[in-house]
């Protein structure tokens, strides 16, 4: 199972890269651990320059703007 | 014969180059077309409404029905031009550019660099930390977070359109000035220890190497076509309400009403506007058709392009994300050093033109 974190103060922008990240999972059918990092120190613990941001185990796959749909699928 | 044929699929690039281009020749043909006969459409429109220009109603809905396809075209066409420019920058590329670079100098560039890279007010205390803790200037990083909200290429494209270039290289010019020496300011004031603590922990020279993404072509078109996509829907109703609230005013309220409150010599107009725009928060395209009804009204432009950047560049929204960051005493004077620059620049306006 893959654990992805999405980083993200909580604008409009990081609430569409966790929904669009459940529905490429669910409509693939992957199971993903998916958590939402709203804490801007921990947030930055992962040294991003812009949000939102996504971490698929451990490393940093995305950071800034709502990721492309086909990039969520290459992901999954 | 035992070879298997390659298939030359629609998603290899080379397919996908020309087509974009082909789509691209066609947009701006048709583009320009619709644009040079807004006018007439217009006129054409409120006729067949059996409407006349003299009337209230007439003149507010020939406002709403040249406006609004005239907005629209503009931001469309110059939010894909700016897309495809940001491709070629990015957060940390800005950063690698800004770190190390001298006090002056290094304002000037980041204030430069913040119109041209992309840029959301929720990313601003990542980006302020990163660039922090790459070396760059307390002050310097400021010149960047002033201009990026304030001299965005929705409010350039809008000002150019609705008030000519003139106006649009205005706002340009004042922003950036705005930003460079807002930036200078602060930075002179030494004010590192007002950070929150624990950034002040993390500002510790941990420069990251750049890797850079190398894109084609064909993915930086259609990252303008996204950046469109993206900015038009959400933009949208605030245009349309924003004209339609112009034309109202265009078309009823009495000619020179605002030169009263708003004109040149009402000298406590400029401060009055920035105090008035510190509260008030919309995005740049919501506020021109206002700032057009208004200027069209008497008011003086000094005062209403200072209006607008206060509206633009204040808001409370981003002062609660990076009050995360900063203490009350730092959002202060960033506030208060804004504010002034804003001011000082609209009256200089009002008394140069």
């Amino acid at each position: 199972m893959k654990s992805i974190k999405v980083l993200g103060t909580g604008c409009a922008n990081c609430k569409n890269t966790v929904k669009l990240i459940e529905e490429v999972a669910r409509a693939r059918g992957v199971e993903v651990a998916l958590e939402k990092i709203e804490d801007i120190r921990q947030i930055m613990s992962y040294k991003v320059m812009a949000t939102p941001g996504v971490v698929i185990d451990g490393q940093v796959v995305h950071a800034g703007g709502v990721p492309a749909r086909s990039k969520v699928e290459g992901w999954l | 014969m035992n070879h298997t044929q390659e298939l030359v699929s629609p998603a290899a690039p080379g397919y996908r180059l020309p087509r974009w281009l082909a789509g691209i020749a066609v947009a701006s043909l048709a583009w320009l077309v619709l644009y040079s006969h807004l006018s007439e459409l217009a006129d054409a429109l409120v006729a067949a409404m059996g409407l006349s220009r003299a009337t209230h109603l007439g003149e507010a809905i020939h406002f709403f029905l040249y406006d609004t396809p005239k907005v629209l075209l503009l931001l469309t066409g110059i939010v894909f031009l700016m897309g495809i420019v940001q491709t070629f920058f990015s957060p940390e590329r800005t950063r690698a550019l800004l770190s190390g670079k001298r006090v002056g100098a290094g304002n000037v560039m980041a204030a430069s660099l913040g119109i041209v890279t992309p840029f959301c007010s929720c990313s601003a205390v990542p980006l302020f930390i990163g660039f922090l803790s790459a070396g760059v200037p307390l002050g310097v990083t400021f010149s960047f977070l002033i201009a990026a909200p304030m001299v965005n290429e929705v409010a350039l494209a809008l000002l150019f359109g609705l008030f000519g270039w003139k106006v649009a290289v205005l706002y340009l010019g004042m922003g950036l000035l705005v930003a460079i020496v807002a930036g200078l300011v602060i930075g002179r004031m030494k004010m590192e220890r007002h950070l929150e603590d624990w950034v002040q922990a993390i500002h510790a020279g941990e420069a990251q190497p750049f890797a850079g993404e190398r894109l084609s072509w064909v993915q930086r078109f259609e990252a303008g076509w996204h950046h469109v996509t993206e900015i038009v829907a959400k933009v949208w109703p605030y245009v349309l309400a924003g004209i339609a609230l112009g034309a109202g005013i265009h078309g009823y309220v009495p000619q020179d009403f605002m030169a009263s409150i708003m004109g040149r010599d009402a000298w406590w107009a400029v401060p009055a506007a920035v105090v008035l725009g510190v509260p008030m928060y919309t995005n740049a395209a919501g506020i021109i058709p206002i700032v057009e009804a208004l200027i069209g009204k008497g008011a003086a432009l000094g005062t209403v392009l200072a209006f607008m950047m206060s509206v633009i560049a204040l808001s409370a929204p981003e002062m609660i994300i990076l009050r995360k960051a900063l203490k009350p005493r730092l959002i202060a004077t960033f506030v208060g050093v804004v504010a002034t620059g804003i001011l000082l620049v609209g009256y200089v306006f009002n008394l140069v033109l």
